[in-house]
């Protein structure tokens, strides 16, 4: 008598025959019946054709027959909408039942009909379950009001659930908190802008009291809401973090690893010197360690984290080396993720025994794990520097064994070592060659080329040897080619000589026989370069290369912070912020920005724009709330910024209408000037350096005299921008407004793919060009470059006036920040008024809009004080001399022609200036006035 | 949260799928399926799949994958935690979980998963709970709901549900009142060719089976509670009590339960029970093998290993061997090159040993990897870590209870390199 006699069917037809059942009179047999129709269900069968004989049994007082009918409501209701509409009687009904059981039942199944018809009904129900005196029932519908949310939001706001939903968090029961916690949890994800968890001390008292008596998935619940906390001072931190650690005792793993992510995080607030934070250190490790003998995909998933706290703070685990170690029958998955957390804790103290395993490794079975071991040895060696010597004799060793793929590898690893340590190891590059004919993959062909070019003066057949990869040029893949034009060119500049023919076989191999732009690009360079000035070319293609290090595959700090305050997530598990993957809050957050109007799109910046497509149907580059929210927090958990203090404000939420279309547009036109992958990544950095270096010549801008211009300063810190740090400042020079930006490189990936848009602004001033930045922007590099503006972008009226929002992309993210420009470059050349004119002008504005300031310590001279203003174009028209007093009468132009009338009252002797301006347009006169202020005092 | 979950059988059919929101339709496990053709072995599919609009989250146990479909992020380990509570769940009501005992009771696993998931939240996860909701089946049972009519969905709130210890019902009377708990350790060890140890360490777990009437409390105290610094508790357990006394004091639940696993690791010296001698050796020239393994007692505290089991993945060159054993039975499989020894209880004045030849396929060269030695053995009576409880009490209740302690030591992944 098994449930699997559900499945036999007859000849005559399933679906007649269960409907008969289902109308039968006998109870007994209609609830067979009902569990046949719920067995072919789970297989996936569709049985929807069932649905009001289904539905007629659910007016029953035997609970089981009750239960299935709803199983298979849920299921089907959504397909058959009006029919659904006959069962909301029952659960009205069964929400009033006597029994808790039934009540709790009636209102949980009633939020996953997902029918917006029934949905009306159930707000009656369901507002009464929440006040239900029976806890079990408010837990159940606390998560309903999630479930109804998810079918209606709006109804939900408009009932007002979601502050029924609040209040629970101080129910008295931990179970009720521990759902109501998850509910808004839940809510909040999708709705990332409204202000759901609003947590304060009280809030946080009452979670951490539910902590210690909910159910271990309550927990999880609970310390993730916790994780998002700030605490106000670090004694709030130390306290909750003591309130937290008993939960790292917990057998429940996601209960661990979430308290593990509270503690990372708030560790970040407490001094080092404490002994609490010393205490607190040594807590952390074994329940990680505990973590590793769980089953193994809980081990996967601890790993991946390990791998960021490591990261964060080694000293958590470094003398745990040994639970790393990888045993034969782990899971693949598993081994790869360990031998990455023993390189990242290998040091000179434990590189011995780590060695030793890796070459252990080296001769498994699995060829993706042996080859991640060959890596990891090369990777030992140039983190571990008194290892070095071991390792490539280890890999020497490995190279002997003949075994295809670990020789390929070792080869890739040894190319790397030189990069390293040079000059050190060369005597190896024999054992090398000998071995040149086995490799047939990319990489390892690239890396031994690149060897042969780099050594070819200590290679004597090396032209011998590069010619016969020659050969088959055009069959190789782009990496090996790149590399061989790359090697043969060294080759010549090193022995040209013998080898002219060599190098220019290879030029026009690459420059009229390929169809790749990157390759041909190359070539182009080189061959120029080799024709023009053969010095400068030794110059750039033999430059010393900057030494490689560890840290390459480190995440940067900046995502690595983030990605802490994730631990436990699918995005500590990715590596990558939620915002790049989590596809539902990226959906919604489209949703919930404001229309754009397609005016104020054509009048932006029309050279943005120069495929010609109506930018409205372009797609737009959106920021998601959660990049926002995500640097945010980086802000709050980082050490503060410090540096000259920083005109910039983080641009508010409500101005995600900052890029409208266009951005797109314009990444097609930069990306086609600037070739994006000149050089493949594994050596990028030494080329892309050099390339960058000469194109900044050829971009880079005398400076004029001109109008004053202040000095940089920075505008995007790194902290929020991940990585890249923008200063920069403005200035005019012959009626051509410019704003000149200096880029630099924070973060340890290469950036490329740089576009900037502006805001609507209060003269319109956009960018009268694209942003052009040649080369890729390798680590830690800088680029200036001077982004002309012209004032035909749309106006709106900003507050303050001179305020300029600014968002830049590059190919990680794209990043906003606000900016004040200095009014004097918007000042015209023609800003001269007639005598007479300025007269008329002057009675003519009436006399409220006259506006008096004080210049005060300035020591200057009427005369210096007029050439100085001149520079930027602040015309004196008039000089005289009244009582004593120099008065000089002075006009100024802005560019949308508006006209400022200046009277500058000097007395000699005393540092203060009194200066009166009359303007049409009033507001305008404190910019102006700010103005004079810093041309006069600089 | 949880979205949908299906099980997937090592042929790749979807036996059984429930949603808890709006149904995913099961063409997204296609994309598990890829991934399963991708990693050579069951065991090697990654945990976490990517679609473009779902996240696949498996778990393999039983020869059954174990696939929870989510949309949002989620904390990947709460799902996988419960992936697995779903099995040892079946486990408990079934007393086996596989395929067949799942489809024969389709019906009673689609309520206990109902229960268990509320939208994709964890409503009620304890054994004890799901019981009174559901009850398990049993034939004496279903030969009485037919006759009578009478359903095995409990109408009444269970009441251990929202009390202060919902891991324990109320109203719990037995006529013979036991307390059972058995010391579990296991050793995890890599031991290197020459016989030293790489890493060792020792997982160990308390197993509870308390039958015990009415809420006693029990308190548990040990010999030497220092051993224990990285410990798990049941959530019965207080950790209060814990932290200061070093003693275990808990409610227990009712039945069989873990009160309480530990871990004593590398730092601390890990005594090895075993050792295995063993030379295997390949020549170039020669198309056979040499191979001689002898396993013999080390540290057991004068106790007998037993159980004793030696496998190992031969090198894909070796074609077949030719062993004698001086005790136990033993077997090569050509195809999947995997030598099995089961050698039983290891004599002190005997050691047991398996010696012959391995034919190796001829011309070849030889094999780049040596085999790793797999070891499973059994120590009863003992805790190799060297704890001990020292004493049990009850507090709550009047009657007195047979109380006992058993301790056994096992091997974990026990792995020598030759």
């Amino acid at each position: 008598m098994t449930d699997s006699k559900y499945f036999t069917t007859t000849k005559k037809g399933e679906i007649f025959e269960l409907k008969a059942e289902l109308n039968s009179d006998k109870k007994e047999k209609k609830k067979e019946a009902v569990k046949k129709v719920i067995a072919s269900m789970t297989v996936g069968k569709d049985v929807s054709a069932l649905f009001p004989d289904v539905v007629n049994c659910m007016q029953t007082d035997n609970l089981e027959l009750k239960k299935l009918v709803y199983l298979y409501l849920m299921n089907y209701a959504k397909s058959q909408p009006d029919m659904a509409i006959m069962a909301v009687n029952t659960f009205v009904k069964d929400c009033e039942d006597p029994n808790p059981l039934i009540r709790a039942l009636a209102v949980r199944t009633m939020g996953c009909i997902r029918v917006d018809k029934i949905t009306e009904y159930l707000c009656e129900p369901l507002r009464k379950c929440l006040k239900d005196e029976d806890p079990y029932v408010r837990k159940t519908a606390a998560v309903c009001v999630a479930k109804l949310h998810d079918i209606n939001a709006q109804l939900v706001e408009d009932q007002g659930f979601l502050d029924t939903l609040k209040d629970l968090i101080s129910d008295s029961n931990p179970m009720v908190v521990a759902n109501a916690v998850a509910a808004l949890s839940e809510i909040a994800e999708s709705h990332p802008s409204s202000n759901l968890l609003d947590l304060n001390p009280q809030s946080i008292n009452k979670l951490l009291t539910a902590l210690n008596e909910c159910t271990e998935w309550g927990q999880i619940f609970i310390l993730d809401c916790l994780a998002n906390y700030m605490p106000k001072d670090d004694r709030e931190a130390q306290s909750i973090c003591e309130r937290v650690t008993p939960r790292l005792s917990h057998a429940n793993s996601a209960v661990v690893l979430s308290a593990v992510k509270v503690l990372m995080k708030f560790m970040e607030m407490l001094s080092k010197d404490l002994d609490y934070y010393g205490t607190l250190l040594k807590k952390l490790a074994p329940p990680l360690v505990t973590l590793l003998s769980a089953e193994p995909e809980l081990q996967y998933v601890a790993l991946r984290n390990i791998n960021l706290i490591v990261q964060k703070r080694p000293e958590i685990l470094k003398h745990e080396m040994k639970v790393f170690f990888v045993k034969y029958n782990d899971p693949i998955y598993v081994k790869l993720e360990k031998l990455d957390i023993m390189i990242r804790l290998a040091s000179q103290a434990n590189i011995a025994q780590v060695l030793a395993e890796l070459k252990e490794y080296a001769t498994e079975v699995d060829v993706d794990f042996v080859r991640k071991a060959v890596r990891a040895i090369g990777r030992c060696a140039i983190k571990v520097e008194q290892s070095a010597e071991r390792c490539v004799s280890t890999l020497l060793d490995l190279i002997q064994t003949k075994v295809n793929y670990v020789v390929q590898e070792a080869i890739v690893v040894i190319k790397d070592i030189f990069r390293k340590y040079p000059n050190k190891y060369e005597s190896v590059i024999a054992t090398l060659c000998e071995n040149l004919d086995s490799l047939d993959e990319p990489e390892a062909r690239a890396a031994m080329i690149w060897i042969v070019g780099e050594y070819a003066e200590r290679i004597d057949n090396a032209d011998e040897l590069l010619e016969t990869f020659l050969e088959g040029f055009h069959d190789e893949s782009t990496q090996v080619q790149l590399q061989l034009l790359t090697a043969i060119v060294k080759l010549f500049l090193k022995k040209p000589t013998e080898t002219q023919a060599l190098v220019q076989q290879v030029l026009s191999l690459a420059t009229q026989d390929s169809d790749n732009p990157d390759l041909r690009d190359r070539g182009y360079i080189y061959w120029r370069l080799l024709s023009t000035d053969p010095v400068a070319a030794k110059e750039v293609v033999l430059a010393e290369k900057p030494l490689i290090s560890e840290e390459t595959d480190l995440i940067e700090p900046t995502l690595l912070d983030e990605l802490i305050c994730y631990i436990g997530t699918l995005a500590s598990v990715y590596h990558k912020p939620p915002s790049a993957f989590v596809e539902g809050s990226r959906g919604i957050v489209h949703k919930s920005l404001p229309p754009r109007t397609g005016s104020s799109e054509s009048a932006e910046s029309p050279d943005a724009a120069p495929s010609g497509a109506p930018p409205s149907e372009q797609p737009a580059v959106i920021p998601t709330q959660g990049d926002l929210l995500g640097d945010l927090l980086n802000l709050d958990l980082g050490p503060p910024v410090s540096g000259p203090p920083v005109a910039t404000s983080s641009v508010q939420m409500g101005a995600v209408d900052l890029l409208g279309g266009g951005l797109d547009s314009l990444m097609g036109s930069t990306s086609f000037t600037a070739p994006s992958t000149v050089v493949p990544a594994s050596l990028g950095a030494p080329l892309s350096g050099g390339l960058g270096d000469l194109f900044d010549l050829a971009g880079g801008v005398g400076t004029l005299s001109g109008s004053y211009v202040v000095p940089k300063t920075v505008w995007l810190p790194a902290m929020k921008a991940k990585g890249l740090e923008i200063s920069g400042t403005f200035s005019r020079q012959v009626g051509a407004i410019s704003m000149d930006l200096l880029l630099t490189n924070k973060a340890l990936q290469v950036m490329s793919d740089f576009a900037i848009q502006f805001n609507r602004n209060s003269f319109g001033l956009a960018p009268a060009a694209p942003l052009q930045i040649h080369a890729p922007l390798a680590p830690s590099q800088t680029v200036e470059i001077s982004l002309p503006l012209n004032t035909v972008g749309s106006v709106m009226k900003m507050d303050p006036l001179n305020n300029l929002q600014v968002a830049v992309k590059n190919n990680i993210d794209v990043f906003y920040f606000s900016t004040l420009y200095p009014l004097h470059i918007l000042f015209g050349e023609d800003g001269k008024m007639e005598r007479q004119m300025f007269l008329a002008t002057w009675k003519d504005i009436p006399n409220e809009n006259e506006a008096q300031f004080q210049i005060r310590d300035c020591p200057l001279s009427a005369d210096a004080v007029s050439s100085k203003l001149q520079g930027s174009n602040i015309f004196t028209v008039a000089k005289r001399n009244v009582e004593g007093q120099d008065m000089l009468y002075q006009s100024l132009k802005l560019t949308n022609g508006i006209w400022v009338l200046a009277e500058l009252r000097i007395q000699p002797g005393s540092p203060s200036f009194t200066l009166s301006l009359k303007c049409r347009a009033p507001e305008v006169s404190q910019y102006v006035y700010q103005t004079y202020e810093t041309i006069l005092k600089n | 949260m949880i979205h949908s979950l299906f099980l997937i059988n090592s042929s790749g059919d979807i036996f059984l799928e429930k949603h808890w929101k709006s149904v995913v339709s099961r063409s997204v496990c296609d994309y598990f399926f890829e991934a399963q053709e991708r990693a050579t072995e069951a065991e090697n599919v990654p945990p976490v799949i990517p679609t473009p609009h779902h996240y696949l989250l498996s778990v393999y146990r039983h020869k059954i994958f174990f696939v929870a479909v989510i949309q949002t992020e989620v904390p990947p380990l709460f799902v996988i935690e419960f992936l697995h509570r779903v099995v040892d769940t079946f486990q408990d009501y079934f007393g086996v979980c596989s395929e067949v005992v799942i489809k024969d009771n389709v019906v009673v696993v689609y309520e206990v998963l109902e229960e268990m998931l509320d939208n994709g939240f964890p409503l009620a996860t304890e054994s004890n709970i799901l019981k009174e909701l559901i009850k398990p089946p049993t034939i004496l049972r279903t030969v009485v709901n037919t006759i009578t009519g009478s359903t095995n969905v409990g109408d009444q709130l269970p009441t251990g549900q929202l009390s202060v210890v919902p891991w324990r019902r109320t109203g719990v009377k037995y006529t013979n009142n036991e307390a059972y708990f058995d010391v579990i350790e296991e050793i995890d060890a890599i031991i290197d060719k020459s016989g030293s140890t790489i890493t060792a360490e020792i997982q160990g777990v308390i197993d509870a089976c308390v039958k015990l009437t009415g809420m006693p409390d029990l308190t548990l105290s040990f010999m030497n509670p220092r051993l224990l610094d990285d410990v798990s508790f049941h959530p019965c357990v207080r950790f209060k009590r814990w932290e200061s006394e070093r003693i275990l004091s808990f409610i227990p639940p009712d039945g069989n339960f873990r009160l309480l696993s530990y871990h004593v690791s590398a730092q601390n010296l890990v005594a090895i029970p075993v050792y295995v001698k063993h030379n295997i050796s390949f020549r170039d020239s020669s198309s056979l093998g040499r191979f001689e393994i002898t396993v013999g007692p080390k540290q057991t505290m004068g106790k007998t290993v037993e159980g004793v089991m030696v496998t190992s993945q031969m090198p894909k060159g070796v074609l077949n061997m030719s062993l004698t054993p001086s005790q136990g039975m033993h077997t090569f499989d050509p195809v999947t090159k995997l030598l099995s020894w089961d050698v039983g209880k290891i004599n002190p004045q005997k050691l047991p040993s398996l010696k012959g030849t391995m034919s190796l396929q001829a011309g070849a060269s030889k094999p780049d990897e040596n085999p790793t030695i797999n070891l499973q053995f059994k120590i009863q009576q003992l805790a190799i870590s060297g704890l001990k409880v020292n004493r049990l009490d009850m507090y709550g209740e009047k009657y007195k209870p047979f109380k006992g302690i058993k301790y056994m030591t096992k091997a974990g992944k026990f792995q020598v390199r030759t």
